[in-house]
């Protein structure tokens, strides 16, 4: 349950030698029922984590693709009650991937933070990724979840220097999650010695296993990154599919789509560090 | 012996994280955290050196044509039959509004931050008109967002700041006004941080933010305060000022916070109505929240969502406000009301007409409160209106809204 269980998808992969996948879906895209059958698709396909966005109508950190993922979320009716409602169907049919909610700082604070983390942890939802609390503002929050058992997820980021890497370990659990660009999500990828610098700049400060996102799109980037962190984080590639599912006036196709794409994702990451074929 | 604690003083604020009492901060992702740090760092050490202030002092008196004037309206004050009425003249400064006054600060503040790119967000266009006239005057590049539906109604004002050679990027995200904007202009900070400052128009933000745009506006209640002395002998009774974000009125406001006996008003629009839904007042239709970078009022559903502001004044078409001001509306230091878009056409009207004086959309939300307050007041009372900027930028969609061709 909550922290436990990140904690255990990630010693399950180092034990298995290989990096985490970590898949992103916005909750209630393009409806309830198809998001929650993307979801558990995309764990079918291998996925060790999921991030689940919760809907918000001014998503400053985010790119295009979650933007319009946003907006679609929205207009059929999601909200971050919406976004634990599919947690908690989830989790009826799952109860090992674990599940990170990832949103902004307003919803969850007109829903109160304690009544967040009582409802997120009833979900069975494990962490929460808050992407305008930064350490300086999210005590409130963070006693809350860790009174429920849930991490805060801290991000750090190619601006987060040496000196403040330990401000943003000191009180973080689950894992680190590595911006690996300055920019919003589904920009460019930065340099891959500079996101090293960078996933070894937070392991020196904290003794979570560190992911690396924003990005990553293909199975080759994701590969790269595998080598390099302890988790890939794929977002705006997944989202993008539901997209061109929606675009095509057959909004069910993602499941499939989502199958295909994660399962490549999920094996260029699994054979990245052994270089050899599964077979 | 210790020495009592010192009280609480209205301008000791914010405190060293940001707050006005539970308002404020700096709710940003971690990518922008250190260059906020970095910022507040570097105003203090500006705050500090009496060569920043004197360069600051020499453009707002020789570039932006300061003091502003302080003007007796004798008429309207004869057409309300209440208290004095004096104006504060921001509309004559340089680009016809205040939103200068604090650009200049910004700009110098990045020019010795060493930041080569200045982008900024605008609603109305005379953030962007005053942050593109400074850009040009120190040579820096300059982009600025403004909201697809702003670029249509407010055209004059885009062609000034492509003619001062800004680059003007139509947001289409969202609903295409200011808030949206500002998402996109922090998208753009976010992305290019090594190089880039961002000018924010308004009092909000994350800390430090609402503090040094408050500094930099403070000008005016300073001027306002020695020359209301001069020329009546004693202080206002009243302050009113428009609220968009709350710059304008906060830098009236913010020298007379120690002096309790002068009441202030802050005008929200309330567009058709605060009962309609329809209306851009974040204090007195909205809830406490968390938007572009601070803890303040907002306008929103009750899933948290930010719901669309309203007004016919693009620059008070904001669903947010500074949150120096939700610390005075929560302490009751300043009060807050509000003007409809149909108040805020004929206190427009009739200031032209009585006091031969076009004002903004904007600064007429505040005077068609001030007959109201005028008369509360009456004839031995003082009031000071910020009249924050002129209307000249306003006659098109004006004209439309009294059904006029030209
Ligand atoms: C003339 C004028 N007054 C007031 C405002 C509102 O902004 P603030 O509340 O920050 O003064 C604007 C914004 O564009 C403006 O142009």
């Amino acid at each position: 349950m909550g922290a436990d269980r990140i904690a255990q998808a990630f010693a399950a992969c180092a034990k298995e030698g290989r990096a985490a996948f970590v898949g992103y879906l916005m909750a209630d895209d393009p409806t309830p029922d198809i998001s929650l059958g993307n979801i558990q698709a995309l764990a079918a396909a291998g996925a060790d984590v999921i991030e689940l966005g919760a809907p918000f109508t001014d998503p400053m950190a985010d790119g295009v693709a979650i933007q319009k993922a946003a907006q679609r979320a929205l207009a059929a009716g999601g909200s971050l009650s919406g976004t634990l409602e599919i947690a908690r169907r989830f989790r009826i049919v799952n109860t090992s991937t674990p599940l990170i909610v990832m949103g902004y700082a307003n919803p969850i604070h007109r829903m109160g933070f304690s009544e967040f983390a009582r409802r997120a942890a009833e979900a069975g939802v494990d962490g929460v990724i808050t992407v305008d609390l930064p350490p300086e503002e999210d005590a409130p929050l963070r006693t809350e979840l860790a009174r429920n058992g849930l991490a805060v997820i801290r991000l750090a980021t190619p601006t987060t220097t040496e000196g403040r890497m330990a401000r943003v370990a000191d009180g973080a659990a689950g894992f680190v999650y590595y911006v690996s660009v300055a920019g919003v999500t589904g920009a460019g990828v930065g340099a891959e010695a500079d996101i090293a610098a960078g996933v070894n700049r937070a392991r020196k400060a904290s003794n979570l296993p560190v992911a690396v996102g924003f990005g990553v799109r293909t199975p080759d980037q994701a590969a790269v990154f595998a080598r390099i962190a302890d988790g890939v984080v794929v977002g705006s590639a997944l989202v993008e599919e539901v997209r061109a599912a929606v675009e095509s006036g057959q909004p069910e196709s993602s499941v499939n789509r989502i199958s295909v794409v994660a399962e490549a994702l999920s094996n260029a990451i699994s054979s990245a560090r052994t270089l050899r074929s599964v077979h | 012996m210790t020495a009592a604690p010192r009280p609480n003083t209205w301008s000791q604020w914010p405190d060293a994280n940001g707050r006005f009492g539970e308002f404020g901060g700096r709710y940003v992702a971690e990518t922008l955290m250190p260059l906020v740090l970095d910022l507040e760092a570097e105003y203090a050490r500006a705050k500090a050196d009496p060569a920043f202030d004197a360069e600051f002092q020499d453009l707002l008196k020789n570039y932006v044509g300061r003091p502003s004037p302080m003007y007796f309206a004798e008429r309207l004050t004869e057409h309300f039959g209440g208290a004095k009425i004096y104006f504060k003249r921001e509309e004559l400064n340089h680009t016809g509004a205040h939103k200068i006054n604090n650009c200049v600060g910004q700009v110098l503040l990045a020019r010795r931050m060493g930041k080569t790119r200045i982008i900024a967000e605008t609603g109305a266009g005379q953030h962007g008109v005053a942050t593109a006239t400074v850009c040009a005057r120190f040579g820096l590049p300059c982009v600025v967002f403004m909201g697809e539906t702003d670029v249509e109604r407010q055209k004059p004002n885009v062609f000034r700041m492509r003619l001062l050679g800004a680059e003007v990027m139509p947001v289409s995200s969202g609903t295409g006004t200011l808030k949206d904007a500002m998402n996109e202009a922090l998208r753009d900070w976010v992305t290019n941080v090594a190089n880039t400052f961002y000018v924010i128009g308004t009092v909000a933000g994350p800390h430090p933010y609402p503090m040094l745009v408050r500094d930099f506006q403070s000008v005016i209640g300073r001027e306002a305060k020695q020359q209301i002395l001069e020329a009546e002998g004693r202080l206002p009774d009243a302050l009113v000022a428009c609220i968009g974000g709350g710059s304008n009125a906060i830098g009236l406001f913010h020298p007379f916070l120690e002096d309790e006996g002068v009441r202030m008003i802050g005008v929200e629009a309330s567009g058709f109505g605060v009962e309609t839904g329809k209306h851009a007042a974040s204090l007195s239709g909205g809830q406490p929240g968390i938007l572009h970078g601070n803890r303040t009022y907002l306008l929103q559903d009750e899933n948290g969502q930010i719901t669309d502001a309203h007004s016919i004044s693009a620059g008070l078409d904001y669903p947010g406000i500074g949150p120096e001001h939700s610390f005075l509306h929560e302490t009751g230091r300043a009060e807050y009301r509000t003007c409809t878009d149909a108040e805020a056409l004929e206190a427009f009207q009739l200031c032209s007409r009585l006091e031969g004086i076009i004002p903004a959309l904007e600064s007429a939300h505040a005077l068609a409160r001030t007959g109201e307050i005028a008369k509360e007041l009456g004839p031995d009372g003082l009031i000071v209106v910020n009249l924050s900027g002129r209307g000249d930028k306003d006659i098109f969609s004006v004209a439309k809204h009294l059904g006029m061709e030209i």
